[in-house]
């Protein structure tokens, strides 16, 4: 039997095991919202701006490891969808974005609401699709979830024209698609792995620098693993935060430019840096020219184009991390392979030493409410058991340095794009995903606003969601920048007329509460956290003159880190 | 590549959003007509060349890559050249087409256009030469490039 476009949009769906469908309807696609209305496998979540319903997969999909799903409308629709796609794709986040086109007789055309969304996407998907006739249809969804999910993951765009949803063609969805430009690696090279194992097992003063694709390729099992049997210190991206217990004592936490001192200090002076699933961002290296000096190096990555991007590596490997991490077990059993337990033992001496300056500490009496303070209450609270989710800023970074993350998929933030605006949406495609879980946004009120307007779908959807709000009245990240390289000229990171968000959250049907003294921190925490089944917005009036510590200055070497 | 609408832009933003040179670029369909063929020029310390291999080898309507620097191979470029030929000039430019294997392709009673093929050094060589003459119009192609013997670039 012929189906119609939408009804082939559907079924793809369906067959593709979509749970969620994130969108915003308008005319290009009143054909598929027809089908959507006609069916209940697919649940559509109608969002207040196209922006957040990539947001909202996003983080869908970055706490379930599932590809997140969303349907915007041609022109304005795709437009206000692209600052989601950038951010997915800057973080590898499989997403797979349908938008509504012009029918194909007017594009190019200058028609309503054209825009040429395969030409603006294409610099920020991994790939993207136009399809021009409706018996295409079926394949092309195949195909992006394909190259979505497989390889390195990303965002795909699939620009669907009105035309092609409304005419009809046989049904039929591929089980499998095989294309012959695209065949993502599978395991690491024997002898690669080999090589790596070998120089492990020789260092003195090794580190584990592991990153977002230990988490993308689920790997946490094995790293965990890999690590006790060798006794190496680790450290943790921004996006690799959970692939290894924080708890664990032979965790550093973070590195980068906020990352921990003890870290940092790690990385400048190990022999041997084992980086798997990372990337070498420039927040992490810091100046590369005095990056890791006296390592010999050994990456991992699924992406060759990763490998000797920024950094010339000594041991490349190139592969999914679950599968060269379980190779790397089997060889060193196999060759009952022992690390250096004399020199390790003189290394953990010294990074005992640099923990022991405990660089996040912070005034623990102050009058007014500390950030930092916040965030410990909330771990505690939580019991570090939260889906915690962030804006970008100040607040960002105190979540990441006090929020103590045993486990993956936890910690949802928008790393490479530094997306404000990212927090709130994100939060709700992780309570969709999640209903049972307790869920925090932390944010700032910079950020909150970009995307506010979603307390109404959180109403609509009754997700209990925890809105941590740190009201420091200032942009606060561009505030300390300012403040440390532009002499205190504070241009434009003042938030005047702020609203009262109290108010507002109540004026959305949901509760709102303002914290002004430390001491009510925690009972506020706890109080909010009882409310299972309410969105919570907590407003808390925060020092407004805090500052992230420690912090290493453009240009600067990881050793070379500003302490409080 | 995969002769798919979208291929070439692909390829050529991935170049400006990069920052790589791009010298030349020359595609055209294949034999088979679900492929078109690629050859581009661009420069780069070796570190460069790498990173543009590997990119490339990403983009999804990539099949198959091929470094030619990296064995013996033939470059060719095919070059258009309009030039005014009147009074002594007339023979002078006959005879410089000539000694680069020219061929003259048509003519007026003011004007040759002459078609030449080779290296790009030696379309260079012939423009240079031909520095006195009255040139109005230059064309190229751009480079083509093949490997040498058996080694071959197929899908
Ligand atoms: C969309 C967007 N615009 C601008 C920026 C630049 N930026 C980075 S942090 C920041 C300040 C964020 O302020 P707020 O959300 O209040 O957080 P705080 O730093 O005060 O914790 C700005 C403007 C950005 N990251 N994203």
């Amino acid at each position: 039997m012929e189906l119609t476009g939408a009804e082939i949009f559907v079924r793809c769906l369906a067959e593709q095991g979509v749970e969620h469908l994130f969108g915003y309807p308008g005319g290009a696609v009143l054909p598929i919202y027809d089908a959507l209305y006609q069916q209940d496998k697919v649940q559509h979540v109608l969002v207040r701006h196209e922006q957040a319903a990539t947001h909202a997969a996003d983080g869908y999909a970055r706490s379930t490891g599932k590809p997140g799903v969303v349907l915007v409308t041609s022109g304005p629709g795709a437009t206000n969808a692209v600052t989601g796609i950038a951010t997915a794709y800057m973080d590898s986040i499989p997403l797979v974005v349908f938008t509504g086109q012009v029918p194909t007789a007017l594009i190019g055309n200058d028609a309503f609401q054209e825009v040429d969304s395969v030409g603006i996407t294409r610099p920020c998907v991994k790939h993207n699709f136009l399809v021009k006739d409706v018996r295409d249809l079926a394949t092309t969804i195949k195909k992006a979830f394909y190259i979505a999910t497989t390889g390195r993951p990303g965002p795909v765009v699939v620009d669907i024209p009105k035309d092609v949803s409304a005419a009809k063609a046989e049904f039929h969805y591929p089980k499998r698609v095989t294309m012959r430009s695209y065949n993502p690696v599978t395991k690491g090279h024997p002898r690669q792995i080999r090589k790596a194992v070998d120089l492990m097992l020789t260092a003195k003063r090794p580190m584990l620098y592991t990153g977002g694709g230990v988490i993308l390729s689920n790997a946490s099992s094995q790293l965990v693993q890999l690590t006790r049997l060798l006794g190496f210190p680790i450290t943790n991206t921004l996006m690799g935060l959970g692939g290894y217990p924080a708890t664990d004592r032979q965790c550093l936490g973070m590195l980068g430019m906020h990352g921990t001192y003890e870290a940092n200090m790690g990385m400048h002076n190990c022999d041997v840096l084992i980086a798997i699933g990372a990337r070498f961002d420039d927040r992490v290296t810091g100046n590369i020219e005095k990056f890791c000096p006296t390592a010999q190096i050994i990456h991992i990555d699924i992406d060759p184009a990763s490998i000797s991007k920024n950094v010339k590596v000594d041991v490349p490997i190139v592969g999914p991390v679950d599968q060269v991490l379980k190779e790397m077990l089997a060889v060193i059993k196999e060759i009952k392979g022992k690390p250096d337990a004399a020199a390790l033992q003189v290394w953990w001496k010294q990074i005992e030493e640099w923990r022991a300056m405990d660089c996040l500490k912070f005034d623990r009496d102050s009058e007014l409410i500390k950030p930092q303070a916040v965030l410990e209450s909330l771990y505690k609270i939580t019991r570090g058991n939260a889906y915690v989710t962030s804006d970008v800023g100040q607040h960002q970074m105190w979540a990441a340095q006090f929020y103590k993350f045993d486990k993956p998929n936890r910690w949802i933030n928008s790393g490479g794009l530094g997306t404000m605006g990212f927090g709130l949406p994100a939060a709700m495609g992780v309570q969709f995903a999640h209903p049972k879980e307790t869920v925090a946004c932390v944010t700032g009120e910079g950020s909150i606003q970009m995307c506010i307007q979603e307390l109404s779908t959180c109403l609509q959807y009754k997700l209990p969601l925890k809105v941590i709000n740190l009201n420091n009245r200032y942009l606060g990240m561009v505030r300390q920048w300012q403040q440390f390289f532009y002499d205190g000229r504070y241009a434009m990171s003042y938030m005047e007329s702020l609203p009262d968000f109290v108010k507002l959250a109540e004026s959305y049907g949901h509760v709102g509460m303002q914290i002004t003294r430390p001491e009510d921190v925690e009972p506020a925490l706890k109080e909010a956290f009882k409310m299972k089944d309410r969105l919570v917005f907590m407003d808390f009036i925060t020092d407004q003159s805090e500052n992230v510590y420690p912090m290493i200055p453009a240009g600067a070497g990881q050793n070379e880190m500003i302490l409080v | 590549m995969e002769n798919e609408a979208g291929a070439l832009s692909r390829v050529a933003g991935l170049f400006s959003a990069r920052g790589y040179n791009i010298e030349s670029l020359t595609v055209a369909p294949t034999e088979d007509e679900s492929l078109s063929r690629m050859t581009l020029v661009t420069t780069g310390t070796d570190e460069v060349v790498e990173q543009i291999t590997k990119q490339l080898n990403k983009l999804i309507d990539v099949v198959k890559l091929m470094d030619m620097q990296e064995g013996p191979h033939i470059e060719r470029e095919m070059m258009l050249i309009k030039t005014r030929a009147i009074g002594p000039a007339r023979e002078e430019v006959k005879r410089l087409s000539d000694i680069f294997r020219g061929r003259i392709i048509d003519v007026t009673d003011k004007i040759y256009t002459i078609e030449v093929t080779g290296t790009s050094a030696k379309l260079n060589a012939f423009v240079e030469a031909m520095a006195e003459t009255d040139i109005i119009e230059v064309v190229r192609s751009g480079v083509m490039g093949i490997a040498r013997g058996e080694k071959s670039l197929r899908v």
